[in-house]
């Protein structure tokens, strides 16, 4: 008789599903899909201990089980707090979460630079993503924004410590990927940062995970610096033989031209498989690659914006979240405007989506 | 007169070493907790009503029946002597005076817990008291009160001393632990709770100094007995460390049943204030808790008098009332400026985030940069409403309490003193020589809506 | 290069036996206030570097540590070292003031050291001394109760010293 795995049930924004014993609320919400995904910053489901420091995945936990009804009396983690069988969460549905997450978005851009137009990671940063969901429009800060001293961490990675929210996975990735750790947090509160204490350079060979953990811009690929915008160029898919790594990459191209190589990044923008440092950054010529076809992208920040083939949408979760009841359509934007024709699927476009394309189609009503 | 359970030997000449402590009946509590079963001691502890004394008031004995004991795993007791937050200093007096108290009381629990191995982590500026203790913990060992079966129990217990190095956030268990393991002060993330996973992984109690020295009269007069000193839920005595624009600073041993208008007025305690001058507010349980203007801290928001325990304190919520928090009690007289007082504490715990999550890495300094401003003169109205909305993101949603430590004084003193606030922003050339004085706050019952 | 003496290096090993073995990064905190004692009252690179030597643990696990705590000097200091409390309860019994008479009496701002290098000058918050305010940490020892005329004899018997 094969044993049978325990099985809990938990509901998040009135949406009910099983999962297995020890999963988080965080990884149940993913299971679900779509609006009801809590945002992390810091947890990273690759690295053990990760997690429970940006408090951007705050939820509300209205019921704490089946056997223990009672509701949590703060919010939690979603990322660190394991469903028990009957919970309840409340994340897009309750006021608390939003204002509370509202609240960690401003400290989190309380001292950001906002060097989005010459940051390398604009177009792909979760902070960006962030921002536009639950960011405002302008600052209530008025003092000088914090700056730290400039540390320089070798040929390969660009610090940018002024962007960092301290989310620690860069620490967490050098522990258990790399045999020795040579840089870490210093300091503590407002002035920790991110160095080596006294000049080093970091140049383990899969040291380079760093600049894909990154949810900021402030570890970035130096042999990218200033290259090219991320969303003027085109992931591929492509591998080849590493005697070290499992060579599986995207490339992100110019025309022919490789701009940069990064790991292979599932839906949450975590990576798949960890690569290292000769194929991230010293094969930058696409003959030194098996191209597999077009990457597909699924975040919901700027290159996803329709330039690109076999763009996923994320798992549509509103009908069930307001218990089957769909929202009232006050105006088809269609029936005034040109512009966004549904009729025209924007990730079939090839290159970027103009005038020209609405112009060829008519109006549908 | 407050019975006195814990410092009625403080002042005999000689009672730091072993000899004047034992001769005084000191021990008698080891000697009778090794001839019970551990968990007779817990249930002694929980039937006495001891709650934490470090601040979170949680009763003692339940934290104590919460350690798990899996087979073959060590457990470990935890002494928290990193006394840091602002106006407490009960800690310190009786380590330095009674050290023996302090050793009896952890040999006595590390018994109940199976505690062999029992650290004291000092926070690192009491530098000179780290001799004291190691010089009571070598006389308890050279008379068999520690080391090898203790007083042929078959029970084996070391009780060594750590010294921090400057960080109030290690007074958080889980920030102690990580800096017991040589590791920064980052509070854990909860769950799991040290009681299952704490110092190397193993299940861990941590109690604060007088939380254990208070185990030694609960194993001498019994626990029942214990619980009938005090009232309600605030059973037997209580050190409160008294400072401020007060006429006798000090450390005080209270039954809790005492007024707090006793307190700071009668000669047997704090003696009134200097220079007659008059009340203004207090911060009656450590800089975290809130402050109450003197009308609400002499009687509650019901008109009734205000007592020194723990749900008296408490009378009122955070609207009209406080906390009894760590027994530190901050006076302050009529000459004092709020906005000032309210700067320090911001700052403080701007320097003490450990910065690991964000609202209070950046709400702390924000706070702070705010209150500087108002205290400057270069306040605006707008910013009173902003510091009460910054405090109320950082409130609840950090890793450890010490967002909602900073975020309290703040949010008290604007809830209460608005006015005084709002003067300093009318007036910013005059509130940097002069201070708003008493106000109404004195003479009239202000709640807040 | 920097070593510890037998005799300290005897002390060393008896604070990494007050952990179970394997645990020995626990001595690190006291380790390094040893090795600032002994070695200049600040901790140099190459003094941490030493310290992580004894322990088998990384620099940067040094590094982490020695940053995050106050008590540790990551610059050269002078020879005595004020350190006065000005958090709420020192404040409220005039620690400014005491502050202000300290940076006059030695020509020196807070957080420098006198030109002759006897005396660094430095805030810190609270010490839980409360009760004895306004009050100062020199070395091991609490000065407290603090006035301009104890302020004064500190000075001296330093100087003297």
């Amino acid at each position: 008789m094969t044993e049978a795995v325990k099985t809990l049930k938990v509901t998040i924004d009135n949406i009910t599903i099983d999962v297995p014993a020890g999963t988080t609320v965080l990884q149940a919400a993913r299971m679900i899909g779509g609006d009801v995904v809590p945002p992390a910053m810091c947890y990273y489901s690759k690295l053990q201990g990760s997690g429970g420091k940006c408090r951007t995945c705050l939820v509300e936990v209205s019921k704490g089980s089946e056997a223990d009804p009672r509701p949590m009396p703060k919010l939690v983690a979603s990322c660190r707090t394991g469903v028990m069988d009957g919970m309840e969460v409340k994340n897009m549905t309750s006021n608390r979460v939003g204002d509370a997450r509202n609240g960690v978005v401003e400290f989190l851009l309380l001292n950001h630079p906002l060097d989005c137009p010459v940051c390398d990671q604009a177009g792909e940063c979760h902070l960006q993503d962030l921002g536009y969901e639950h960011g405002k429009q302008g600052t209530r800060y008025e003092f000088k924004r914090r700056t730290f001293e400039k540390h320089d961490l070798g040929p390969y990675i660009q610090l940018h410590m002024t962007r960092c929210i301290l989310c620690y996975r860069c620490v967490f990735t050098a522990d258990q990927l790399t045999e020795k750790r040579v840089h870490g947090i210093l300091s503590r509160g407002d002035h920790a940062e991110i160095a080596t204490y006294i000049e080093k350079s970091l140049d383990n060979n899969f040291i380079g995970n760093v600049i894909d953990v990154c949810p900021v811009g402030a570890l970035t690929d130096k042999t990218f610096r200033f290259k090219n915008r991320v969303w003027f160029t085109k992931p591929v898919l492509a591998h080849r033989n590493c005697s070290c790594c499992s060579g599986k990459v995207t490339l992100w191209q110019r025309g022919e031209e490789v701009l940069r190589v990064t790991a292979r990044k599932d839906q949450w923008g975590e990576v798949e498989e960890w690569i290292c440092n000769e194929c991230r950054f010293e094969k930058k010529k696409t003959s030194d690659w098996i191209i597999e076809g077009a990457a597909p992208v699924n975040r919901h920040s700027v290159i996803s914006q329709g330039h690109y083939e076999h763009t996923i949408k994320p798992a549509e979760t509103f009908s069930a979240v307001m218990d089957g009841r769909n929202p009232q359509l006050l105006m088809d934007i269609h029936t005034v405007s040109e512009v966004n024709d549904p009729a025209i699927d924007l990730s079939q476009v090839n290159g970027p989506a103009t005038s020209a394309l609405y112009a060829k189609t008519d109006k549908k009503h | 007169m407050s019975k006195k359970l814990l410092l009625e030997k403080a002042h005999i000449e000689g009672i730091r070493h072993f000899d004047v402590y034992r001769r005084e009946g000191g021990y008698a509590a080891v000697e009778k907790a090794l001839k019970m079963e551990p968990g007779g001691i817990v249930e002694e502890v929980k039937k006495s009503g001891l709650r934490g004394r470090g601040g979170a008031g949680f009763p003692s004995g339940m934290k104590w029946s919460f350690l798990a004991k899996p087979e073959g795993v060590p457990r470990y007791l935890v002494c928290n002597a990193d006394e840091s937050e602002p106006g407490t200093f009960k800690d310190r007096y009786l380590m330095e005076f009674l050290p023996h108290l302090l050793i009896e009381g952890l040999i006595v629990s590390s018994f109940a817990l199976g505690s062999n191995r029992t650290y004291i982590y000092i926070r690192g500026e009491y530098a000179w008291i780290v001799g004291i203790l190691e010089q009571a913990i070598a006389e308890a060992k050279q008379q068999g009160f520690l080391g090898k079966n203790i007083l042929g129990s078959g029970f084996d217990c070391e009780i060594y001393v750590q010294r921090g190095a400057g960080a109030y956030i290690c007074g958080e268990e889980t920030a102690l632990i990580e800096s017991l393991e040589g590791k920064r002060g980052n509070p854990r993330i909860k769950p799991p709770f040290p009681a299952i996973k704490g110092l190397w992984d193993c299940p861990t109690v941590v109690n604060n100094v007088e939380t254990l020295a208070a185990v030694v009269p609960i194993m001498n007069m019994g626990g029942e007995e214990y619980a009938k000193i005090g009232i309600g839920r605030s059973t037997g005595t209580k050190l409160i460390s008294a400072c401020g624009n007060i006429n006798k600073p000090g450390v005080y041993e209270i039954d809790m049943t005492i007024s707090v208008e006793e307190f700071i007025y009668s000669d047997e305690y704090c003696g009134g204030i200097p220079n007659g001058k008059k009340l203004k507010a207090c911060i009656p349980g450590g800089s975290s808790v809130p402050i109450l203007p003197a009308n609400l801290l002499l009687k509650t928001a019901k008109g009734e008098t205000r007592y020194m325990n723990y749900e008296s304190l408490a009378d009122g919520g955070f609207a009209t009332g406080s906390m009894m928090g760590s027994g530190g009690f901050i006076v302050l007289d009529e000459d004092q400026c709020i906005v000032k007082n309210t700067l320090t504490l911001a700052r403080f715990y701007r320097h003490e985030s450990c910065g690991q999550c964000s609202p209070c890495r950046e709400g702390t300094g924000w706070m702070e940069k705010i209150l500087h401003k108002i205290d400057a003169g270069k306040g605006e109205m707008s910013d009173i409403d902003l510091l009460w909305d910054i405090q109320r993101k950082i409130e609840g949603n950090t890793i450890c309490p010490l967002g909602d430590a900073a975020a309290w004084p703040v949010a008290a003193a604007i809830r209460h003193f608005r006015d005084e606030f709002e003067w300093h922003i009318n007036n910013p050339e005059l509130c940097l020589t002069k201070n708003y004085g008493l106000a109404h706050y004195a003479d009239e019952i202000h709640v807040p809506a | 290069m920097i070593k510890f003496s037998e005799d300290k290096l005897k002390e060393v090993q008896a604070m990494i036996d007050r952990y179970p073995e394997g645990k020995q990064k626990s001595a690190l905190i006291p380790l390094l206030h040893l090795a600032q004692d002994e070695f200049g009252g600040w901790l140099s690179p190459e003094t941490m570097d030493y310290v992580a030597s004894l322990l088998h643990i990384e620099p940067i696990e040094v590094y982490e540590v020695a940053t995050f705590y106050s008590m540790y000097n990551l610059k050269p200091v002078g020879k005595h070292v004020f350190e006065v409390c000005h958090t709420g309860p020192c404040m409220l019994r005039g620690s400014d003031d005491i502050i202000s008479y300290i940076r006059q009496k030695l020509d020196i701002n807070v957080g420098e050291t006198t030109a002759d290098g006897m005396f660094t000058l430095k805030t810190v918050e609270c010490l839980g001394a409360c009760g004895y305010a306004p009050m100062m940490q020199l070395g091991m020892h609490y000065k407290e109760h603090l006035t301009p005329e104890k302020v004064d004899a500190i000075i001296n018997a330093c100087r003297n010293n």
